[in-house]
């Protein structure tokens, strides 16, 4: 009888294997509309219950704000520059609403983010042609990505400075974050710091842990999830 | 604890022990590392899962090394300890369900807590349902973790399946365990059973009053069979 229920147990949790996907779109569904009604916030805490996840790679992260963010515009470009929180938001800004897309599974769908278009840093510093790739450290002083020179001069990425139509919160990378929107959302550095032009590509810190460094969202990491874009 | 005086059995034919040998010395550590190895399993699935507590102590590619090993391990203490006849005798009593388990568990749903109404052998109809369940539970929360520690054996729409039920199966065995807990925490007498490997005479003829393991001995040196 007790071997019944251990094997019951583990059947269970095949069959819950098998019939994960048709369950899983019912408790997103559910847990989606109770979350719009919940006050207290637990269902944040429930499996799927929708949101984003912090992740963060290091311990702790020192807090940045208007009075010493700076972000630094280096490597092979003609005219090095150190930005403000301030500088940055004097610049054109772009806003795009798309979906975000974690390379774990979650997705948030329908998220704004508003900043400063790369490609105008980028041509702001007056890249050389010896370059290729772009590389990104963050203040957290572990974090780090990359893309090539064309990938990051796409229009659909920013440095970021406003995500869901408010300045970017510490948890959510703040003051200003890399924002890839083609990409799973670990392209999308937090926190970030440094903008290195280099003349070819180096793997970011879950690049080296294994993770794609061309991680298109839909196209990378073996997942066929919805493009975002 | 000093065990208390028996009054009410003055006539004994000669002097009984005042205490019962519960647990061998083997199984008692095999539970004392499964315990660690689940707490640290549960605390790096919090650092991990809670908002707050990833905040709090970041460091992710750590705490999933710490997570993965400690998960894989899981199973290695009671394996490591199938070697000793006692644990191999207990499951065998764990695995038996006789007509006093369904009593057991009928006074459990009609919230009757006279201990006469709640027979129970060497472990009660709960314990059993416990120790078979937490069983099956922790190798489905293993076969889902290999499915997402090592992404290339499985295609993909099953590891998001195995991350469907890693997640609410954890969720389920954390109530589960609290409650395993939370039992031990109000029996002062079934923890000493397993720190010191004895308990009470008293206690076991109160909670576990079929279990008679001297009368077993004597009948029958090699097994513990269990009234059915």
């Amino acid at each position: 009888m007790g071997r019944r229920v251990f094997l019951g147990t583990l059947g269970l949790g095949a069959l819950g294997v098998l019939a994960a996907p048709a369950l899983q779109r019912g408790t997103e569904a559910f847990l989606g509309g109770a979350a719009d009604r919940d006050p207290t916030g637990l269902t944040g805490l429930l499996p799927n219950g929708g949101g984003f996840r912090y992740y963060s790679v290091t311990s702790s992260v020192p807090h940045k704000d208007a009075g010493n963010y700076r972000l630094t515009v280096d490597g092979l470009v003609d005219r090095p520059a150190t930005y403000t929180l301030a500088g940055l938001r004097a610049l054109p800004q772009t806003r795009m609403v798309r979906d975000v897309q974690c390379v774990t599974g979650w997705r948030v769908p329908g998220t704004p983010f508003e900043g400063v278009r790369l490609s105008e840093l980028l041509d702001a510093a007056g890249v050389r042609s010896s370059a290729g790739a772009v590389r990104f450290t963050c203040f957290d002083g572990a974090y780090s990505e990359s893309l090539t020179l064309e990938q990051a001069r796409r229009a659909d990425v920013l440095v970021a400075l406003r995500m869901q139509d408010e300045d970017l919160g510490h948890s959510h990378g703040g003051p200003v974050r890399l924002y890839v929107a083609p990409m799973y959302f670990y392209k999308s550095a937090k926190w970030l710091s440094g903008i290195t032009v280099t003349d070819e590509v180096r793997p970011g810190y879950w690049e080296e842990r294994g993770y794609d460094v061309d991680a298109w969202v839909g196209r990378s990491n073996g997942r066929d999830d919805e493009p975002t874009t | 604890m000093n065990p208390p005086p028996e009054p009410e059995r003055p006539a004994q034919p000669r002097q009984l022990p005042t205490h019962l040998r519960r647990f061998s010395t083997a199984e008692r550590w095999a539970h004392r590392a499964t315990a660690l190895l689940a707490g640290v399993c549960v605390l790096t699935a919090a650092c991990l899962y809670l908002p707050q507590l990833a905040q709090l102590v970041g460091r992710r590619a750590l705490v999933v090394t710490v997570h993965q090993w400690t998960g894989a391990a899981l199973p290695v203490p009671v394996l490591a300890a199938l070697g000793s006849r006692a644990l191999r005798a207990d499951l065998g009593l764990l695995n038996r369900f006789g007509p006093h388990d369904r009593q057991w568990l009928r006074a459990v749903l009609r919230r009757d807590k006279r201990p006469s109404a709640r027979p129970a052998h060497k472990f009660n109809a709960g314990q059993k349902l416990y120790a078979a369940w937490a069983a099956g539970a922790t190798l489905v929360m293993l076969g889902t973790g290999l499915m997402m520690w090592f992404t290339h054996l499985t295609p993909l729409v099953w590891r998001t399946a195995a991350t469907f039920v890693h997640d609410w199966l954890a969720l389920t065995l954390g109530i589960v365990l609290a409650g395993h807990i939370g039992m031990a925490m109000g029996d002062p007498e079934a923890r000493r059973g397993m720190r010191t490997g004895s308990v009470t005479r008293a206690w076991a003829e109160r909670e576990h009053p079929l279990w008679q393991p001297e009368a077993e001995e004597t009948r029958q040196p090699h097994r513990t069979p269990e009234p059915r």
